[in-house]
Parts: C-alpha cells; structure tokens; sequence
C-alpha cells in the first residue's frame, strides 16, 4: 500500500511540475507587452526600463520562471498589479469562497445523483428511471450559466425568497455561517449542482444496473434475502466509483463555476479570473490558474489514493 | 497468369450497403434521437438562411422600441435592451453558436484521431511522449482551461475556437489511441505487414476503420458541451464581441433586463439548452444505433 501512494506521488509530481510551466507560460501566448498593462503606452524609455526590472520582465523567460516558481514555493505569489495587494492573498480570499459554493454544490449534486440514479437502475424501464434519465440528460445538457439567470428571475425577482447576487447582505465577502449568509447560498450552490446531478445519476444508474445482472447478486437472491440487503452489496460495490467521480466533480466545479460566479456576483475565484483577464493582471491570473489547477491536481491524487484503500481489489493491480 | 478454358459462373455481386447504412437505418428505432435530428435542422436551416428568412435587419437598434414584449405587432419575440427585434437576432445567432459549438469539434476530432492513430500505431516512445504531454492537459479542469487559454489570447471568435479545440483533442486522442492499441496487435494486422503493406495503407485500410466509430461517437457527444462552452465564453464576454448576435453574448448583455423583462432575457439561453439537449440525444441515438458502449 505504501508503495502504491509512493508511486501516485511519484507520478502526480511531474504532473504538478508541468502545470506550474503552463500556468506561468499561458500568458505569454497573448500578442503585445505585458507591461502595457502597467505603463501608459507613452511612458520614457526610463520608467518602462524600472519597472520592467521591478516586475523581473527584463530578465529571460527561463529565468523569470525559476524566479517565480522559488518564490511560489514559498507562498510568495507576487503583487496583483490591478489592486497592489499581495496575490496568494487575494486567492486563498477568493478561493475559501469557491471551494465552499463548490463542495456544496458537489454534495447536493451527488446526494440526488445516488438517489435517483440507484432508484433508475434498480427499476429499470419504470417511471421513475424515465423521470431520473430526463433529469440527467437535461442536467448534463443545461447551460449553467442561463439556469443560474432563470432561478434568479424564478426565486429572486418573481418569488423573492433568496437575494439575487453577492454572498452577504450589505455586498459584504466576509462569509459567516448564518441564515442570513446562507441565503446567498442556495441558488449559486443549486445552480451549480445540476452538472454533478446528471452525471452521477448517469453513473450510479449504468452501475447499479450493471452489478444487478452479476452472479453475485443472483446468489444473493437465490439465497431468499431480502432485496434491502442485496441493495446493501450493490451500494458497497458502487461506492469506490462513485467515490472517485464525486472527487474529480468537485474539481471540475472549482474551475468550472467562474460562469455560475459570474451570474450570481460570487466573491470567488471566478470573479478574480474575470478582473485578471480584463484587466490583463498577469500575476493575479498566473497565481489564481496555478493554485486552482493544483487543487485538482491534489484531488486527483487523493482519489488515486483513497480509492484502493476503500475497495482493497485495486491495489492488487 | 495461366488462362484456363474453363466457363467461370459470373459471381453475382450484389452491392452492400455498408456499415454507415446499416447505423442509418438503427437509428430511425430512436425517436428521441429523429427528433432531435428535426430540431437540429430547423435551427440550422434557421441560422443559414437567416438573411432571407429574417424578418428584420440584426444591428438595426432603435431607442423607440426598446425591450417591447414577446407578441409585439412587428416583433414576434419582442425587442432586445437596444430595440433589436428578437427573432431576427436569435436566427443569425445561431450562426455563430453553431459555429462556435461544432467547428471546435470538427477540428479537434481531425487533430485528435490523427495524434492518436499516431501514438497507438508507433507505440513506444512515440507514444508515451504524445500522452504524457496530453497528460498535462488533464491535470486541468476543462471550463478553467478552455477559460484561461482565451482570455490570455484575448477575446474574439477565432480565439475562443482555438481554446476549445485545444480543450477537446486530449479528450479524442485518448479514445482514438487506446483503439488503435487494441487493433494494431490484432492478426489480421500482422497478417497485412507480413503481406507487404506500408505502415501507411495498413493504418487507412484496416485501422481508420475501426477507430473512427468510436471516435466519432465520442465527439458527438462533445458537441453538446461546446455548445455550452462556447456560449459561456461569449458570455464571459470572451468570445464573439459586440454588435455581433451570438446566443451567449445576447444573454450577457439582456442580463440588465432580467427586472422588467425576464422572458426576453431568458430567450437566448433557451436556445444553446435547446441545440446542446438535441446534440445530446442525437449523440445518444448514434451511440445505441452503433452499438458502442459508453
């Protein structure tokens, strides 16, 4: 077993290392100076030449990236140039707030998911499977983005029962854990959870469907048990995928809700991509991309991990 | 060659249909999936003839008729934010949604089956440089990516359909390398190179073949997303820019028009759910009719 992590971890490395390359070299490909950002575009060659030193864009790429990841390393992530704050902590600001919108929206996403994927493939040709397979399709086909905008107009402007944007009352980002705070939470978190809802209910359902037909399960009823404890097998044999692909959800969601963020005026890292990219803010865009991307990389890792150690079949292979 | 005297019955060659025929005739067992065929069509032929069919002219603004409702005399869908009529905008937004959703696919497929048709067939070295490379492209999440790669090349059309290709031809190499992987140690395969034929000819003749259905399924069942995607990044404002009518860019800028008109608002975002809930099903279609298990 120590083994199998030693080898993940070998693995997940050059992975990693790879990341931090593309995070910082992503900028790059964009045509024109990064300094027009900063410097008005008739600025003495000078005060260019200063701040092309004091931002280190006078030294080679290879270089400049070195220098930035040392620093990384040392959660140094640089200054954000569109509010001159330090950039890690404008991330782990934003982030807290993304990961909180995504984790719960991965969890109603994946609770519905189960349900109803389990009660499809159990039943399969029922009404109930009818009912799940429509609801995953649309989930999986729905833009998020524009369902955010109509449960707005549904439960905001119509119904008035959950504000329409930001996460506090009075604009504030400072997140407490109160009614008045979750109320902020409902729609984002809802909004985002129809991706995670359709494809685990497609997942659990072909599973479910799949482990119904194997001769264990046949064994199982032949032996006169109740369909509560068959149901019991067949839960714990669809748990480890289930378990990894909940993993991934809540990764993909991380990087995937700047759109729902957007709609409901988020304070998370959704918003911060926003400002770096039209603001051509290259610090902030680098550190924001480079611990977003880590996160998953980590998640990955920990799927990867954790899932032999809950279904002992795969660390044998 | 011996000629011999002997009167050969003539064969009788009987024409056959052909593998994609007979997936042809499957898929009219899916109702769903004709259906979704149907809506497909009306959409497309919608956006393609849009300057005949259009009632209207696009960019034609008017501060007089500004947000009227659905049903207005002269505007059937009502007006947008800048007296716009509607219907007309949504038809040549389909251009450039359609556009937006399906060339990405296209080029991605092409890239991507021809990568893995590499990779699987050379194996070895070749083969762990092409996926370890492409490893690198998962270690991202795809809406951050497709993301971050436009908006550090800047927004606009082509940019945007750069960033999403790039975004799905890790996706299809992958499929299309560990196809050819199962078929290139195949018999008849070994039987071909001990025969004679190049590396080239076997691949077109008797790998293509098997690679490209899954392939080709597995990218239909992209387009629903990049429908998604797309639209999302025109209206991230990363995409197509202003004037222009594209269903993702309509819904950013309607957004300010949620309180007093929310149908309108929401018109455009019913259209991309429409197309890419119609690119799923057809994908579902073709993927039951061919047989080929997700």
């Amino acid at each position: 077993m120590l083994s199998y992590i030693l080898k993940r971890l070998l693995y997940a490395l050059p992975i990693a290392l790879s990341v931090t390359v593309v995070s910082f070299m992503l900028v790059y490909l964009a045509p024109g100076d990064p300094l027009n950002a900063i410097a008005p575009a008739d600025a003495p060659a000078d005060v260019i030449q200063a701040l092309k030193s004091a931002y280190g864009l006078d030294k080679p790429i290879p270089i400049q990236y070195g220098l930035w990841l040392w620093r990384a390393l040392h959660g140094d992530l640089g200054t954000s140039i569109s509010s001159g704050r330090a950039v890690l902590g404008e991330v782990l600001g934003a982030i807290s707030n993304t990961f909180m919108l995504a984790t719960i929206a991965s969890f109603i996403g994946v609770f519905i998911g189960c349900v109803l994927g389990a009660l499809a493939g159990y039943w399969r040709g029922s009404w109930i499977d009818k009912i799940a397979t429509t609801l995953s399709v649309i989930g999986v086909s729905i833009p998020h983005y524009w369902l955010g905008l109509v449960l707005t107009i549904i439960f905001s402007i119509t119904l008035g029962w959950f504000p329409a944007m930001g996460a506090g009352p009075g604009g504030s980002s400072e997140w407490v854990w109160d009614y008045e705070h979750l109320k902020y939470l409902v729609l984002p978190a809802v909004t985002l959870s129809v991706i995670p809802m359709g494809i685990i209910t497609r997942t659990v359902r072909a599973l479910v469907a799949d482990m119904l037909e194997q001769e264990f399960v046949i064994a199982l009823r032949a032996r006169g048990l109740s369909s509560l404890v068959v149901f019991r097998h067949v839960a714990k044999n669809t748990a480890p995928t289930v378990l990894a692909v909940t993993g991934l959800q809540i990764g993909y969601l991380m990087g995937g809700s700047i759109l729902v963020e957007t709609v409901f005026a988020w304070p998370g890292t959704g918003f911060l991509l926003n400002t770096a990219i039209f603001q051509r803010d290259i610090p902030l865009l680098q550190g924001t991309l480079l611990v977003l991307c880590m996160i998953f990389v980590v998640l990955n890792l920990l799927v990867d991990i954790v899932q032999p150690l809950i279904d002992p079949r795969m660390g044998r292979t | 060659m011996m000629k011999d005297n002997i009167d050969h019955p003539q064969p009788q060659y009987q024409k056959t249909k052909g593998y994609w025929h007979a997936v042809l005739r499957q898929l009219k067992n899916e109702p769903l999936a004709i259906i979704s065929a149907g809506i497909l069509l009306v959409l497309i032929i919608a956006a393609l003839f849009a300057p005949w069919l259009a009632p209207a002219d696009p960019f034609k603004a008017s501060m007089l008729k500004r947000l009227m409702p659905i049903g207005s005399p002269g505007n059937l869908l009502g007006t947008d934010e800048l007296g716009r009529d509607m219907l007309t905008r949504l038809m040549y937004g389909g251009r450039l949604s359609l556009i937006m959703g399906i060339v990405p696919v296209f080029s991605a497929f092409c890239i991507g089956t021809t990568l893995g048709l590499i990779a699987g067939y050379l194996g070895g070295r070749v083969n762990m440089v092409i996926m370890r490379i492409l490893d690198i492209f998962y270690a991202f999440p795809s809406v951050l990516l497709a993301v971050a790669i436009s908006g550090a090349l800047g927004p606009g059309l082509s940019n945007s359909l750069i960033a999403l290709t790039l975004v799905f031809v890790p996706q299809i190499v992958r499929v299309a390398e560990s196809v050819t992987t199962q078929v290139r140690q195949l018999d008849y395969i070994e039987a071909a190179r001990m025969s004679g034929s190049s590396n080239l000819s076997i691949i077109r003749v008797h790998i293509l073949a098997n690679v490209l259905g899954p392939v080709f399924v597995y990218a239909t069942g992209l387009l629903s997303v990049s429908m998604i995607l797309a639209s999302g990044l025109s209206f991230l404002g990363l995409g197509v820019k202003p004037p222009e009518p594209e269903w993702g860019l309509m819904l950013n800028t309607l957004r300010s028009a949620i309180y007093n008109k929310p149908y309108i608002a929401a018109l455009p975002g019913g259209f991309i759910f429409i197309t890419s809930i119609a690119f799923n099903l057809l994908a579902d279609g073709i993927r039951s009719a061919m047989d080929i298990k997700k």
